[in-house]
């Protein structure tokens, strides 16, 4: 039940955090509100409890056995001794929460603290550390718990504090993956060289840097100790001289018969309680995870009468283009702002600008693969014409006539399937070839692209070949349909040096040779100069300049263009400094 | 591959062996209470002592682990202080009770959320909306109150199926099926409710991945991508996921049993530690570990199949 549902917090927050105050983002959300409040409601009552009660909890009064609701005083009824319901449900929320708290303070000693240290200094201590959590995880623990009664007996703030123990791994883990992740942030550099102690840098940046998802998984604990206490009281492992919400259950669960309502008030208390903690702990790590809702997304009107105004020469016809993502906020954040221009037959263009310029975005509006959440608002794309915005459009040309070559090799490669069944299984999908042809078509392919050894590679999972050779496999499965617009985002970027010069060759030895048009998204003029023949220059989701490539270097207009080649010119990658402004296109 | 599955076989006899040593360190540090409370409270000092040596209790701690190793690893796990029964005749027994309703509703949890989950992942809308919130209740409210809910309506007041007992499937398929139906339903809401988002997520992970933009501008069908691609890198970490939801099934099976008085191996534990009848503790908890160590072998070498790279590990 519960052990699987920590495992989603540690898959999706095992990534430092933004700083920002953690109360703040629970008070924004409403739910997170009502969280706080409900639970904040149980604590006072059960601190309260001797205050806030009629009768004391263990009093039996033989008149009132399965009274109903609100009979003299007794505002839950009586239960099968004559106690006064409402009153055990208030005192049950005292060892209740003291319960989940020792499992809490255990878990959280143990698994952070280790967690902080293991995570740090890696070493025999995260190895052992990490074996010892394998082996906690993999024992049930309510099974645990249970043989544990044996020898602890009815002590809950002991058996919780076992408990605490048996989940320590999962805060073990999940802090250890942060602070790996938080290690490689250069502030953390800085501090070590600033000559901060190492525990002064845990304490201080690392332990705060990973709070969020420490409260996150704290409250699913809380949650799950709850529901494991109040089992283990069912099972008459509880303890018999308090009143608990499991032991009520378990009473109640003997007058099945006489007084099912019984059991719904500890049923009650518990999915209340336990669903406060575990919102709680949701909207905390919504409020930390980006985009929130994704509405479903109307699709502007598609400009049909650009279509057919493509001028002469033109095989894609880009005009006033303008996308947009969602925000949770309900507005749409403009990515690109109103872009237009042609790609020429035979011809290569290419679309040059900063990171978060939204050259990528152009290019992938074309394709008809925006992200999720991301739609085209206004202008149009033809293809020949052809209205690619029109639904299902871009999907009937891509792979046949569209093909992409994107930007990192191996994240675009399906690790799980042979390098020939990836380019095999589309070329029979595009082309209907016999299984035979398309294998005879793909090596041919990968030879043209210059790989040795091409039975090797066809045979190759992608995790067993370089990037270099991946990049060249994807080139291979782009022009493998003979198309007549490849996209290629970014080509060489993730390749070395050396490579990157190879690809660009290839790429363009391909272009001439099947006189294929190109859209070259890239923010290297060098590449620009090597490959392009007509230049258009984005900026913060706007063309700003656009001309052939001759006109672009010999007499760029725009201030922007001059730096973007300056800084190409003297060597400096434009990229590293571009990069930290805006978000990634 | 066959040197994937020898080392993971390896790897878990390991862990089994530091399960044990845990398991025993635990379940014996009270051990000397034990005489007493077989012999009773009025019980003199020779008595319990003579009890003690007769037990094994007086040697040394590593003594007694080790005398319990060879002999477990032989198949005897000794027999109950309480009526001499042999261990491993009383684990056999309930086992098959605790398999029945373990194994199937793991398996339709499985199934079940595997569907919702993706569906909910690639279509979003009401669905999504609803695991949310299933998602939420079924793990916020305890499965036995569930089951308990589940017994006064469907046993109680509608007499369609019924309350408690099992079964075998040899006797009566037809009434074995009925007997472990309210369990199953019991433990797959708490399942359903904690993994079909999971796989949502895995999916929506999935399905944000470079190589599925670009097998899309391949030319590739959606049920393709879908069907094949994201189905088998999504499968990794819905293992991952249902792995622990047996480990989490087998644990709230305990109560289930106790609710339906079904004669499994939870309810012999819980009967044993009540007792304080070491043996039988120690011998639910290492079947327990035994049960998770194979399946979690299982899921391994399933998931080195699915997952080319994960052979490597």
């Amino acid at each position: 039940m519960s052990t699987a549902m920590l495992s989603t917090e540690l898959d999706r927050t095992t990534r430092p955090l933004r700083r920002t105050g953690i109360l703040a983002r629970i008070l924004r959300n409403p739910m997170g509100t009502a969280s706080l409040i409900v639970l904040t409601l149980i604590v006072l009552a059960a601190i309260l409890a001797p205050l806030i009660t009629v009768n004391p909890p263990g009093r039996a009064d033989i008149g009132m056995v399965n009274a109903p609701p609100f009979t003299d005083g007794y505002l839950l009824g009586g239960d099968n001794a004559g106690r006064d319901v409402l009153s055990r449900l208030v005192f049950g929320a005292q060892l209740t929460l003291l319960g989940a708290l020792s499992t809490v303070i255990v878990s959280l000693l143990l698994g952070v603290t280790l967690g902080l240290i293991g995570g740090y200094y890696r070493g025999r201590f995260d190895a052992v550390a990490g074996w010892v959590c394998d082996l906690l995880l993999i024992l049930p623990s309510k099974i645990v718990l249970v043989a544990m009664f044996a020898v602890i007996g009815p002590n809950t703030m002991l058996t919780m504090a076992v408990l605490g123990v048996m989940v320590a791994p999962s805060f073990y883990r999940l802090v250890r993956n942060l602070v790996i992740a938080v290690r490689k942030e250069l502030y953390i550099d800085a501090a070590q060289v600033s000559g901060l102690s190492d525990a002064r840098i845990i304490g201080r940046h690392v332990l705060f840097a990973v709070r969020a998802p420490i409260v996150v998984h704290t409250s699913m604990i809380a949650g799950l100790a709850i529901i494991l206490q109040a089992g283990l009281e069912f099972l008459g492992l509880g303890d018999p001289d308090s009143p608990t919400w499991g032991g009520m259950l378990q009473d109640a669960f003997t007058s099945i018969y006489s007084d099912p309502l019984l059991m719904v008030w500890p049923g009650i208390a518990i999915g209340v309680t336990v669903g406060a903690f575990i919102l709680l702990g949701n909207v905390v790590r919504d409020s930390f995870d980006a985009p929130a809702a994704v509405r479903p997304r109307r699709r502007a009107v598609a400009a049909g009468s650009d279509a057919v105004t493509a001028p002469e020469g033109s095989i894609c016809h880009v005009s006033g283009l303008t996308i947009g993502y969602a925000q949770a906020s309900g507005d749409d954040k403009v990515v690109v702002d109103g872009v237009g221009f042609d790609v020429q037959r035979g011809r290569v263009l290419g679309l040059v600008g900063e990171s978060g310029s939204g050259k990528t975005q152009t290019s992938l509006a074309i394709l008809g693969l925006l992200p999720k959440g991301g739609a085209v608002l206004g202008g149009g794309i033809s293809f020949e014409g052809k209205d690619l915005l029109a639904p299902g459009a871009a999907r009937a040309l891509r792979g046949r006539r569209i093909a992409y070559i994107p930007q990192e090799p191996m994240s675009n490669l399906d690790p799980n399937f042979t390098i020939g069944h990836q380019l095999i299984e589309p070329l029979r999908a595009a082309k209907g070839l016999s299984r035979t042809e398309a294998r005879e078509a793909a090596s041919a392919l990968l030879e043209r692209v210059g790989i040795p050894d091409v039975e090797r590679v066809l045979r190759s999972y992608p995790h067993q070949i370089s990037g270099g050779m991946a990049q060249r496999v994807l080139i291979a499965g782009a022009v493998s349909c003979d198309p007549d617009l490849i996209i290629a985002d970014e080509p060489t970027t993730a390749l070395d040096v050396t490579v990157q010069a190879e690809i660009l060759d290839l790429l363009r030895g391909l272009q001439r040779e099947r006189g294929m048009s190109m859209v070259l998204v890239t923010h290297d003029f060098g590449v620009v100069a090597d490959l392009c023949d007509d230049v258009v220059v984005m900026r913060d989701g706007r063309v700003i300049e656009r001309g052939t490539a001759e006109e672009i270097f010999g007499d760029p207009q725009q201030e922007y263009t001059r730096t973007l080649l300056a800084s190409t010119l003297d060597g400096t990658p434009a990229r590293s400094v571009l990069d930290k402004k805006g978000a990634q296109s | 591959m066959l040197v994937f599955i020898a080392r993971r076989l390896g790897g878990g006899l390991v862990l089994m062996l530091g399960i044990s040593f845990i398991a025993f360190a635990l379940v014996f540090a009270g051990g000397s209470h034990a005489a007493h409370s077989i012999l009773g409270q009025d019980a003199d000092a020779a008595a319990i002592a003579a009890k003690e040596a007769e037990l094994g209790l007086d040697q040394p701690f590593i003594v007694q682990y080790g005398t319990w190793l060879l002999n477990a690893l032989r198949g005897d796990f000794g027999h109950s202080w309480f009526n001499s029964e042999q261990v491993v005749d009383l684990i056999g027994t309930r086992l098959p009770v605790t398999l029945s309703i373990v194994t199937v509703s793991v398996l339709l949890t499985a199934l079940v959320s595997v569907l919702l989950g993706m569906t909910a992942a690639i279509r979003g809308g009401w669905l999504d909306r609803a695991i949310q919130f299933v998602s939420v209740a079924g793990v916020a409210l305890p499965n036995f109150w569930v089951a308990i809910v589940l017994v006064v309506i469907f046993a109680v007041t509608l007499g369609w199926l019924p309350a408690t007992g099992y079964v075998p499937f040899g006797d009566s398929p037809s009434r074995w099926v009925a007997s472990i139906t309210l369990p199953v339903v019991a433990l797959l809401f708490a399942g359903i409710a904690s993994t079909a988002q999971q796989i949502r997520g895995a999916t929506i992970d999935v399905l944000s991945r470079d190589f599925v933009r670009t097998l899309r501008a391949r030319g590739l069908s959606e049920r393709s991508v879908i069907g094949a691609h994201v189905l088998r890198a999504a499968a990794g970490p819905a293992l991952t996921v249902l792995s622990l939801q047996f480990i989490g099934t087998i644990g709230g099976a305990v109560v289930i049993e106790k609710v339906f008085a079904l004669p499994g191996l939870g309810l012999l534990g819980v009967n044993a530690t009540i007792k304080g009848d070491m043996p039988v503790i120690m011998g639910v908890l290492i079947v327990t570990a035994v049960i998770v160590v194979l399946v979690n072998l299982v899921i391994d070498i399933v998931n080195g199949w699915i997952n080319p790279k994960a052979r490597l590990a």
